[in-house]
C-alpha cells in the first residue's frame, strides 16, 4: 500500500515554498515561454515581481485569453512574442498597452482562437506532438500560423483538419486560492490551470493562503488539486490576483480596471501607473 | 401585479427581437461581452425551456465550465445556438474581430479572434449582433477574417451564421446565397436609413415589417427575473440599463 506520508515527503521536496512573489521572478530567465490563464485568478502578483525584475523578451501564451495582466507585463516591455486568442478588458474596453504594441510593431503576436490553445496545451500535457481541431479552415488566422497544419482525417478521405504543435511552456504562472504544505495547490472549479500545469515544465505559483493539514485527504478537493509534482515553488500572497478575482476570496475590483484602461492609454498614464500600483514593493525593501 | 410600463428601451426591443431566433434551441451558449444576447437567451429559455449556459456566470442556473468543455460541447453538437459579434461583418457574414489595415501591425487592432474561429464552424445557429449599424462596421468585404461565414464544399461545417441584429435591423442569413435577407426593421428606423449604413448588399423582400414590440408579458420577465439574473456576469450592463446592482 502507497505510503502517504512517503509520497508527501517525496513532493515537499520538489516544492519549495518562498518568502515574496519576487523570490518566484528570480526562477524566471529572460526569453522564457510563460503561460498564464484568462481571469479570475491572474496571476498579477508574479507579473509584478517579474516587471521589477525587469524580465525581457519573453514568450506569453495566454490560455486562452487575458486582460490585466497581460497588459500589464506588454506595457512594462516585458513581453517579445504574445500568442493569444484574445487580450482586453473584457467588458470594460480594449487593453491599451496590447493594442498599441501590436500596432506600432513592438511585440509580434501569434493569433489563435480559444479551443485551439486548450487543445495544444492537452497535448502538451499528454507529452503528444499535436493536437487536431476542427474549424479554423478558411479564417485568416489560419493563414497566420504556418504552424498550423491542414492534413486530411486518416480514418475519412476528403475531411480536413487542422493540426496544432503541442505547448509546453517553460513556465505555468498563476495565483490559486490556497495550497497546503506539500506541494497540493487547490485550483476550485478552474480545471483548466491543472491541465496548464501539467503541460508547463514547471509551474510558479502565488496562493491566498497555506492550510494546514493535507488537502488530498479532503474528497472534495482533492480533484481539483495541482499536485506538488508540477509545482517548482509556491508563495503566499494575499490579494495576489488584484484586481482580478480570488473566487471565494475577493471579487474582480472593477474601478480600478476602469481607472487602469483610461490610465494606460497614454505611455506616461501607464508608467504612472506602474509607480503607485506595481513598482513600490521594491522601495518598500 | 402591476403592468410594466411601456417606455420600451431599444435594449429590451433588442433582447426580444434576438429571443425569436431562438426557438427550438434546447442549449443556448453566451460568451463573453454579450449581455443583450445573454439576457435573449435568458428570455428564450425561460419561455420555451431549456438550458442557458453563460461562460463566466457562477449563477447556478446558468453556470458551465467555461473553459475546455464548452467546446468540446459544440463539437459534438450539443450547443445549438451561440452569439458572435465583429468590429466588422461583411456580406458574407465573414466576421472581424482583429482589426483595421494590413496584418499583423494593423491601424487599429481589436482584441482577436476568441473562440470564434472554431464555434462558428460548429455552432448551427450563431446569431451576429452589433450595437453599431454603420458602413465602417458593416463593410463589403472584412479587413482580415477571424471567421468565415461561408466555407469551402467539403469542409466540416454543421454551423455558421443564422441571422444578424443590429440597433436598426434584424437579418436572417440564407446559406445557400450566401448572403443576408432583411427580415425586419426596428421601430423608429426606416429602409433608406438600413441601406444608408450597410456597406454590403443584401436582399430586401417586397415588404419589410417592423420588428416586433416586446408583449407585457416579456418586458415583465425581462425588467424582474432577467435583471437579477443578467448583474451576475454583467454588472455594469445591468446598472446602466435596469439600475441593478449585482
Amino acid at each position: 500500500m502507497l505510503d502517504p506520508w512517503a509520497a508527501s515527503a517525496h513532493f515537499l521536496a520538489m516544492t519549495q515554498y518562498l518568502s515574496t512573489a519576487d523570490d518566484l521572478a528570480a526562477l524566471v530567465p529572460d526569453g522564457a515561454q510563460i503561460a498564464i490563464g484568462k481571469p479570475p485568478l491572474s496571476p498579477t502578483a508574479i507579473a509584478g515581481a517579474m516587471i521589477r525584475r525587469g524580465v525581457k523578451d519573453i514568450h506569453l501564451i495566454t490560455s486562452p485569453t487575458q486582460a490585466y495582466v497581460a497588459d500589464l507585463l506588454i506595457g512594462a516591455g516585458c513581453i517579445g512574442l504574445v500568442e493569444t486568442s484574445g487580450v482586453s478588458l473584457g467588458e470594460l474596453g480594449p487593453a491599451p498597452r496590447f493594442v498599441a504594441a501590436v500596432k506600432s510593431g513592438a511585440i509580434q503576436i501569434k493569433d489563435s482562437t480559444c479551443p485551439a490553445v486548450y487543445a495544444a496545451i492537452q497535448a502538451g500535457e499528454k507529452g503528444q506532438p499535436f493536437a487536431p481541431l476542427r474549424g479554423l479552415i478558411g479564417s485568416d488566422v489560419l493563414a497566420s500560423r504556418p504552424d498550423y497544419k491542414i492534413v486530411e482525417n486518416p480514418f475519412e478521405p476528403g475531411d480536413d483538419i487542422v493540426l496544432l504543435p503541442a505547448i509546453r511552456p517553460d513556465f505555468a504562472i498563476m495565483h490559486a486560492p490556497k495550497a497546503d504544505r506539500f506541494g497540493n495547490v487547490w485550483i476550485g472549479g478552474r480545471h483548466e490551470l491543472k491541465s496548464l500545469a501539467h503541460a508547463a515544465k514547471q509551474t510558479l505559483i502565488t496562493v491566498e493562503e497555506i492550510v494546514d493539514g493535507d488537502l488530498r485527504l479532503d474528497e472534495s478537493a482533492a480533484p481539483n488539486l495541482i499536485s506538488g509534482l508540477y509545482v517548482r515553488a509556491i508563495v503566499e500572497a494575499k490579494q495576489g490576483a488584484w484586481p482580478d478575482a480570488a473566487p471565494g476570496y475577493y471579487g474582480f475590483d472593477e474601478d480600478a480596471v476602469i481607472a487602469y484602461g483610461a490610465q494606460a492609454r497614454t505611455e506616461a498614464g501607464f508608467n504612472a501607473w506602474l509607480s503607485d500600483h506595481v513598482l513600490p514593493a521594491v522601495a518598500a525593501e | 401585479m402591476s403592468a410594466a410600463p411601456k417606455d420600451v428601451k431599444l435594449e429590451e426591443r433588442l433582447i426580444t427581437c434576438i429571443a425569436s431566433y431562438l426557438n427550438d434551441c434546447p442549449h443556448i451558449a453566451v460568451g463573453v461581452i454579450s449581455p443583450i444576447p445573454g439576457s435573449a437567451a435568458m428570455l428564450a429559455a425561460e419561455k420555451q425551456g431549456g438550458k442557458v449556459s453563460i461562460i463566466g456566470s457562477n449563477h447556478p442556473k446558468y453556470r458551465c465550465d467555461g473553459g475546455v468543455e464548452l467546446f468540446d460541447q459544440a463539437g459534438q453538437g450539443r450547443i445549438n445556438a451561440f452569439f458572435l459579434s465583429g468590429g466588422q461583418i461583411d456580406g458574407q457574414a465573414n466576421i472581424n474581430l482583429h482589426g483595421v489595415g494590413g496584418y499583423p501591425e494593423m491601424k487599429v487592432r481589436w482584441s482577436g479572434a476568441f473562440g470564434s474561429a472554431y464555434l462558428y464552424f460548429l455552432v448551427p445557429k450563431v446569431i451576429l449582433f452589433r450595437l453599431e449599424h454603420s458602413r465602417r462596421v458593416f463593410p463589403e468585404k472584412v479587413d482580415f477574417v477571424s471567421s468565415p461565414g461561408v466555407s469551402e464544399p467539403g469542409t466540416h461545417r454543421p454551423g455558421g451564421p443564422y441571422a444578424l441584429v443590429t440597433n436598426l435591423c434584424a437579418f436572417s442569413f440564407d446559406k445557400a446565397k450566401g448572403g443576408f435577407r432583411l427580415d425586419s426593421i426596428h421601430k423608429g428606423t426606416t429602409l433608406e436609413e438600413v441601406q444608408d449604413n450597410t456597406g454590403f448588399s443584401f436582399d430586401i423582400p417586397d415588404n419589410v415589417p417592423q420588428t416586433p414590440e416586446p408583449t407585457d408579458a416579456d418586458l415583465a420577465l425581462i425588467r424582474s427575473d432577467i435583471a437579477d439574473a443578467i448583474a451576475g456576469p454583467y454588472p455594469k450592463f445591468a446598472r446602466q440599463v435596469f439600475g441593478k446592482a449585482a
